[in-house]
């Protein structure tokens, strides 16, 4: 079991591997879906908790419920080095992803055979049997360190995809992409080849319960307009659904990649949302993996998650079995650690937040939606009734139907055109002869077996599927480039007290910083590069700008690499408070009641944080038996100083929120003194509290405490019962 | 393809009295249509992925699978299967499967493939 104190054991990870065999097989679904009690809400589209997790931010006025939606949520880790990638992944399920998807490294799909042992990647991850195994691993400590199972999901395409299949399934692989459709289209792989191995992958996928997940949404990403493939996307699904149906997969275990076509400032629900609806009534039988448009990012982040915030609100008008999500800043580099959490949490945030919402609103059955929907449909229809009509799928392909820019009928000529004979893997496919034969389980085709076998595996004493002790496991075989090698570089960052910023591998020490500067933008970018510069950053780029007006400012985001290490054993890092036990303050009250005005002092109407530090419902300090006399928001100090007199209170607890020109600080100053002027200073506790207040601020501006963002009751109440005890032995003393 | 304006209207005409659990029905009958050839194609058909992960999970590694579906290929036998191939090549020696599939992996043996099938290989 991890320690949730403790960092992720790389070495310990990778220790052991070759006799590592996963816990399980096959795909999960969140549990208890439906109706679930988190705190003081029902939710009625929510799931089972987790047994550790980081709650939205809000979640600290709401008891700091961490509700789980019904849907799985998806993010995509692959930044080339798994070792990194793995403590990422423990990150984003701490934020509710149970589904990890792991993006291959370039050109691994035109790779003909598996990739051994732990090369870097680029853009992604050379998929390898160790870089599975350690992956799922270390899945298999964290899914028991939150309390609910991960699907580690990746890719079963390219030229070596029954490869693939076979080392997923032993692996224990939860779910796949798998399309031909994808490979011949976008991979340029020839399309007998794609098909023929295909199915083979299929058949090996639905033993090991794997869930598909289709290629469709390539389409969207490629086509120039992508709201005009919509009636093709339908098809392209349904080949792959029927495809994957007739080869042996359950429909349960076939998902559709859709995605949301459009994004402002399209009028993207117009469209995106007929296409939905008919998406979900054409293949009800077929789960719906709902991802959001990648197409239309840019730079970005604020833009790209309405977006994303858009595609749930048709996640949750319409179903999603499966919610994938983008990282807000795919737009300008591979993923950040943070930004997957971002993803994750928007996802969780939204979905949670629209639950429920079909029970209070309704699709409508006709009109502008129903009309679209409808003709959606037909378009597919004609779609398929012309590759019939042509001779078929491989003819249609030659004839470049898929990808067309034009919306199906109309055709614009630009269509991805593959001939049959071409692509990688042409003239690879052979027939198989009357005796052909494969002593294996769950071999899909032809197979001239010999009658009266249990199983075809008992012609050799097993395979790998029924003794996964026969599987060979390959550590590696480039003695530079891999894991050991690249753990040997961080190692004095790993283990030290050293530490650097990093948003993608240990050590790159990378930091990003937000501009604003009062001029137009390519004024803007320059100075901000210099700024960057003196700042002591190396390698400084501009990764996103924005006009607030083209002279009066310009919004410029620069990254670049700190180039040195912060040693944390030389930080002064302040101490928590102590808090006392319950029992000790309630009877300290008991023994000698205690009387408390508060107030939201100044020009300020906060009133959330105060109230939750004074009300019993959430804990504050009248549960410990503290007469509190609240006096409201925008109280002038006076107001207080004089109630605190004329009730005769132990103390003042002032709330200040508004920083502006330091009012806070103005704020507690005053109330200091005049409490100096009015005789009582010296018998009356003085507390301060807001976002922006630390205890040496407070200190230093006359209170005798100050608390900040975080507090509890329980902190306020111990600091008053320790500081009246203070009092009182001072008074005893003298 | 050759451009062509949205002819929507024209070419619906056959749908358009469809009711919606019909046109579902038809879209499902097209797909079926059309993908009935390339399943009966992966029936009957081979590659050498495909005989590579039936060396997988006979228990070889990637590599060795790599290696014996190129020789298996080289005599133009991947029609009969090379898991065939290894298995036949075992019986007729006696030995274990594994050590069959190593001997191959290592040159070995290649002149006795042919002979393990009647009439050799017919996709040659």
């Amino acid at each position: 079991m991890l320690d949730k104190n403790k960092k992720l054991d790389i070495e310990e990870i990778l220790k052991d591997l070759e006799n590592y065999r996963p816990k399980r097989r096959g795909w999960h679904w969140r549990e208890d879906r439906g109706k679930q009690i988190y705190g003081e809400f029902e939710y009625h589209q929510a799931s089972k908790p987790l047994k550790q997790s980081i709650p939205l931010p809000a979640a600290r006025s709401f008891g700091n419920i961490d509700p789980q939606p019904d849907c799985i949520i998806t993010t995509e880790i692959a930044s080339g080095r798994f070792e990194d990638d793995i403590r990422r992944m423990r990150m984003a399920a701490w934020h509710g992803a149970d589904h990890i998807m792991v993006i291959r490294t370039a050109g691994q799909s035109h790779f003909d055979g598996l990739i051994e042992g732990t090369p870097e990647g680029v853009g992604g991850v050379p998929i390898s049997r160790k870089q599975v195994r350690a992956t799922r691993k270390a899945l298999d400590l964290i899914e028991e360190e939150v309390g609910r199972p991960i699907n580690f999901h990746s890719y079963v395409s390219g030229v070596a995809g029954p490869d693939i299949a076979v080392m997923f399934a032993e692996e224990g692989v939860n779910g796949a992409h798998q399309d031909p459709q994808y490979n011949v289209l976008y991979r340029n792989i020839n399309m007998v080849r794609s098909f023929v191995d295909a199915a083979v992958a299929k058949k090996i996928m639905a033993w090991a319960g794997m869930l598909q997940i289709d290629g469709a949404h390539n389409a969207n990403a490629t086509a120039m307009k992508a709201w005009k493939v919509m009636p093709e996307l339908m098809v392209q699904h349904a080949i792959n659904c029927a495809f994957s149906k007739a080869v042996g997969m359950k429909p349960e275990n076939i998902a559709l990649s859709t995605v949301p076509p459009t994004a402002p400032p399209a009028p993207c629900l117009r469209i995106d949302l007929p296409y939905a609806v008919a998406l979900r009534q054409l293949f009800k039988d077929y789960k719906m993996r709902a991802q959001m448009n990648t197409k239309y990012m840019e730079s970005d982040t604020r833009e790209a998650t309405v977006t994303h915030v858009l595609n749930l609100l048709i996640s949750r008008l319409t179903s999603a079995d499966i919610q994938s999500t983008i990282t807000p800043d795919e737009g300008r580099n591979v993923p950040w650690h943070y930004y997957n959490i971002q993803a994750i949490d928007t996802a969780k945030q939204a979905l949670v937040g629209m639950d429920g919402l079909l029970e209070m609103v309704e699709l409508k059955k006709d009109g502008y939606l129903a009309e679209k929907v409808r003709e959606l449909k037909e378009r597919a229809v004609l779609f398929m009734e012309e590759i019939l009509e042509v001779g078929g799928y491989f003819k249609a392909v030659e004839m470049g139907f898929f990808v067309d820019s034009g919306m199906y009928p109309e055709r614009n000529g630009d269509g991805i055109v593959r001939h049959i004979d071409g692509g990688i893997g042409a003239g690879t496919v052979v027939e198989r002869d009357k005796d052909y034969m494969a002593p294996v389980c769950e071999h899909f085709g032809y197979n001239n077996l010999p009658e009266g076998l249990e199983k075809p595996c008992d012609l050799i004493d097993g395979c790998t599927f029924h003794k996964p002790e026969k599987i060979v496991f390959i550590d590696e075989l480039d003695e530079n480039d891999n894991v050991y090698k690249r753990l040997k570089e961080t190692e004095h960052l790993r283990k030290s007290t050293q530490i650097k910023p990093e948003v993608e591998w240990t050590g790159d020490g990378i930091v990003a910083t937000t501009i604003f500067l009062p001029c137009d933008e390519d004024t803007a970018e320059a100075a901000a590069l210099e700024i960057g510069k003196k700042m002591g950053l190396e390698d400084v780029v501009v990764i996103h700008k924005l006009s607030a007006h083209p002279s009066e400012g310009t919004v410029v985001e620069i990254k670049g690499r700190v180039p040195f290490t912060i040693d944390i054993s030389k930080l002064s890092i302040p101490k928590k408070p102590e808090v006392l036990d319950d029992d000790i303050i309630r009877k300290d009250i008991e023994r000698k009641p205690m009387k408390v005005v508060a107030a939201t002092v100044g020009e300020d109407e906060h009133s959330v944080g105060l109230r939750e530090v004074i009300d019993i419902k959430h804990g504050g300090i009248e549960k410990y038996g503290i007469e509190v006399h609240y006096l409201g928001t925008s109280c002038p100090v006076e107001k207080l100083v004089d109630a605190a007199i004329e009730l005769n209170a132990d103390a003042i607890l002032a709330s200040t929120i508004i920083t502006h020109n330091d009012v806070h600080i103005k704020n507690m100053k005053k109330l200091h003194e005049l409490c100096i002027e009015k005789g009582i200073r010296d018998r009356i506790i003085l507390a301060a509290g807001g976002t922006q207040i630390t205890d040496e601020i407070a200190k230093e501006a006359g209170m005798d405490a100050g608390f900040g963002r975080g507090t509890k009751g329980v902190h306020v109440a111990s600091f008053l019962v320790k500081k009246r005890w203070e009092m009182e032995k001072d008074i005893n003393e003298n | 393809m050759a451009k062509r304006p949205d002819d929507f209207e024209v070419r619906r005409q056959h749908l358009r009295n469809l009711t919606d659990e019909e046109l579902e029905k038809r879209f499902w009958q097209l797909a079926e249509e059309i993908v009935k050839p390339l399943v009966e194609l992966a029936y009957t058909h081979t590659s050498p992925a495909v005989e590579r992960s039936v060396l997988l999970r006979m228990g070889f590694s990637s590599i060795e699978a790599k290696a014996i579906v190129e020789g298996v290929m080289k005599l133009g036998l991947l029609g009969k299967g090379a898991g065939n191939v290894v298995y036949r090549l075992a019986k007729k020696k006696n030995i274990p499967i594994r050590e069959a599939g190593l001997l191959l992996v290592e040159g070995k043996c290649w002149e006795e493939v042919p002979g393990l099938f009647e009439g050799g290989a017919s996709n040659a």
